[in-house]
């Protein structure tokens, strides 16, 4: 039996405030002036009722780098951002590319309780690149995977990546894409342009991304699959998807928060807290990214999540590890760069990063709208609050925040996962 | 002048202006019977090297020493591949051991950039070369060397040949010598420029023969045979057709105009032997120029701002000490080290 919750004055999605009950798992009522016997009442003033977030590309690191991050700690890092699920990537070691490991990580996500934990099959064995791994084993296993991928490495091999297509689509699988071209990034270091040039880092140019896109969009259309790509970065990924959109093919995308934020001009700092895959690009690429979210050619916001610990960021630029933080600072940055700019209301965040990425996951709990009847997964966010950036102050084990020292927008006050609360007053519970 | 040295694009025009007359005047102790200053006396200058360079490395200490100071090489190797010591725990020990200048020269792009701001040392960083980043202590031996022999550099125009994508010393002499007035052309296949390259206030050409009769000087880079192997250019052979400086091509030059390479050569790759050893060719004398560029890097960078050699001078170190800085009898005393 956990605890009824009466959540006074919530502006769900942004609207008029209303009130909601929380129980027995699910909203059971909506409206103005609800009481409840021996429910525990929270004051929503001012706050924010969205759907609670579903982050489509978190990478927890469990098993193989716990000294990064546990399911534990990546699941506690993501209910403070007010996730009530993620999608674990499959890099983990060993890779996620069995229904073993799958089962695994789906049962520590369970066991821990912060969220819930649906992880990423990989493609590959191994993320090789070689041949499939068991796809249609870890989509009957229980932890029900339906998002493959393998993610840090491209399906390069065409061959590859089509019966990857093809073969997903007896589970209604997807199979999401990192795209990059390997060839045109051996040793890729930073956003290919005049800067890398300055810098004398290795070029990570825009076409090694747009090219592996512009072929999968086809192969998918050719073969009638599902394809999601994951990261996008540039403003020519934007518009190819915009083009197979517009041809009725099944692509979705992502676009992650510091690809909405930061730019390339950070790397001449040489602070490899902003070295991260796919890299930062130019303030157009940030733009064009802004754009399509707000208009709908990218679907969903994905943390990219990406735990290291100090000292694989402590080093020379060249040397560090790729990848940024993610999770608790999602909501602020979109918040920033996308209401505070005009581009999307709160029902578009909601659309954006929890009820799409929830659908593309198959996960039918997950991202429903704020309804009587429904899951009880809520997040309510202060969009008037604003915070200074403490590494020190994550629930990750990791502190690689690029956002470090940086003033942003908003914070998580609750996060409920069907019904009950994960994160109050801005804490863990 | 800043407290580090780490790209050329730290120098101001008076900053570099004030290194090339200090070299001068430095330069004229290689000429005497004892070629050394009390200078930087009690000063320790570290060689930090992660990357092999016995002709840069030499350059330095025969630098340090000259000046009087206590020189410890270190040679940390090591690689992306095979990581050993970390940069900064082998910055920790060396500001434990009290360094006051380290030298350093790194594969990696920005890692002199990452010791001067990390504040894991307090002691300045000269960077000697990093990566395929900068060099800026060989484009100001460079831009000495022209400045001998053509005088001011304004309006003068100095022709970079080679492998520009992967050259720090290209990097360097670009920012530095426009930072001086000239005009610069970097020559190279079209494999071998960098991307945003016309972001860089320089000419580009992929003609060599075109570039050559109104250049003042001409910089031969090194260029790698193994690059061949990932397809920047088709053979060595071809390379050296196009690109390489040899008798001909060295016959279409203005008669003052100075053939320059910052080494290693190869030879019968970039520039032919009867090129090198040419009397146009200022290739050594750009190795003895460099001991005089470093003293006056590392004088200015720890010593002070004021003549090197010009009697009895008070000058405000940075490490707020007065200095006083006498002439090459070696009979001065240097107030800080007393």
């Amino acid at each position: 039996m956990t605890t009824t919750y009466l959540i006074r004055n919530a502006r769900v999605l942004g609207g008029e405030p209303t009130d909601l009950l929380l129980r027995d798992g699910i909203i059971a009522e909506i409206g103005a002036g609800l009481t409840a016997e021996g429910a525990e009442v929270i004051d929503a003033d001012g706050l924010i009722a969205l759907p609670g977030l579903v982050d489509l590309h978190t990478h927890l690191r469990e098993p193989g780098r716990e000294d990064a991050e546990t399911v534990d700690s990546g699941t506690s890092a993501a209910a403070l951002g007010g996730f009530t699920a993620v999608h674990a990537m499959a890099n983990t070691d060993p890779v996620a590319d069995t229904a073993g490991v799958v089962e695994q990580v789906w049962r520590l996500g369970r066991e821990a309780g912060h969220c819930d934990v649906f992880p990423v099959g990989a493609v590959t064995v191994g993320l090789a690149g070689e041949r499939l791994a068991e796809l249609g084993a870890m989509a009957d296993s229980a932890a029900r995977v339906r998002v493959f991928s393998d993610d840090g490495k491209c399906v390069s091999d065409a061959v590859l990546m089509r019966r990857a297509l093809e073969y997903v689509k007896a589970f209604d699988g997807v199979i999401a894409q990192h795209a990059q071209e390997p060839r045109l990034t051996e040793e890729a270091q930073m956003n290919e342009g005049e800067l890398s040039g300055r810098l004398g880092l290795r070029g990570w140019p825009a076409v090694a991304e747009e090219a592996i896109i512009a072929r999968d969009c086809l192969l998918a259309a050719h073969v009638g699959s599902r394809l999601h790509v994951c990261h996008v970065s540039t403003a020519g990924s934007v518009e190819l998807i915009r083009w197979a959109k517009r041809n009725g093919w099944n692509v979705t995308a992502e676009a992650c928060p510091h690809h909405l934020l930061l730019t390339d001009e950070l790397a001449a700092t040489y602070d490899p807290i902003y070295k991260v895959n796919p890299p930062l690009r130019s303030a157009t690429d940030v733009e064009a990214l802004r754009q399509g979210l707000a208009d709908g050619t990218i679907d969903v916001v994905a943390t990219d999540h990406a735990p290291h610990p100090h000292e694989d960021k402590d080093c020379e630029w060249q040397a560090a590890a790729f990848g940024m933080l993610g999770l608790e600072t999602a909501l602020s940055i979109v918040q920033q760069t996308m209401v505070d700019t005009g581009l999307l209301d709160w029902a578009g965040v909601a659309e954006r990063m929890a009820t799409t990425p929830a659908q593309m996951g198959r996960r039918a709990g997950h991202g429903r709208p704020i309804q009587p009847g429904a899951a009880a997964n809520v997040v309510l966010y202060d969009p008037a609050h604003t915070h200074v950036v403490d590494p020190t102050e994550t629930a990750s084990l990791s502190r690689n925040t690029p956002y470090a020292g940086r003033e942003l927008p908003g914070r998580v006050v609750a996060t409920f996962l069907r019904g009950r609360a994960t994160v109050l007053d801005g804490k863990l519970t | 002048m800043k407290r580090h040295l780490l790209s050329a694009a730290d120098l101001t025009r008076s900053d570099a202006e004030l290194v090339l007359e200090t070299a001068e005047e430095l330069r004229s102790l290689a000429d005497r019977p004892i070629k050394k200053l009390p200078a930087l006396r009690g000063r320790t200058v570290v060689n930090l090297f992660f990357e092999d360079s016995t002709r840069t490395r030499i350059s330095f200490e025969a630098a340090a020493k000259r000046l009087s100071a206590d020189v410890i090489n270190f040679s940390a190797k090591g690689s992306s591949l095979s990581k050993g010591e970390s940069l900064k725990d082998t910055a920790l020990t060396l500001e434990a051991m009290g360094a006051d200048a380290v030298v350093i020269r790194h594969w990696a792009s920005g890692a002199p950039h990452l010791l001067a701001n990390s504040g894991w040392v307090r002691s300045s960083v000269v960077n000697a070369g990093d990566g395929t980043h900068e060099h800026p202590t060989q484009a100001l031996l460079d831009a000495f060397t022209m400045w001998r022999h053509l005088g001011s550099l304004d309006g003068r125009r100095v022709t970079i040949v080679g492998d520009v994508l992967h050259s720090r010393v290209a990097r360097s002499n670009a920012l530095l010598l426009q930072t001086l007035g000239a005009e610069v052309t970097l020559v190279a296949p079209p494999t071998l420029l960098p991307v945003g390259v016309e972001g860089w206030g320089v000419e580009t050409s992929y003609d060599l023969d075109a570039a050559l009769p109104k250049a003042d000087a001409v910089m031969m880079l090194r260029v790698q045979r193994e690059r061949m192997n990932a397809a920047f250019f088709p053979s060595a052979r071809e390379y050296s057709r196009r690109y390489g400086m040899d008798a001909r091509r060295m016959g279409t030059l203005q008669d003052h105009a100075l053939v320059m390479h910052p080494g290693p050569m190869i030879r019968g790759m970039e520039i032919t032997a009867d090129v090198a050893d040419s009397p146009r060719s200022v290739i050594v004398e750009q190795v003895t120029n460099g001991v005089a560029v470093r003293m006056a890097v590392l004088y200015l960078l720890l010593g002070g701002s004021e003549s090197a050699l010009g009697g009895t001078t008070d000058v405000a170190g940075d490490a707020g000490k007065d200095r006083t800085i006498e002439g090459a009898d070696g009979s001065a005393t240097a107030g800080g080290a007393a």
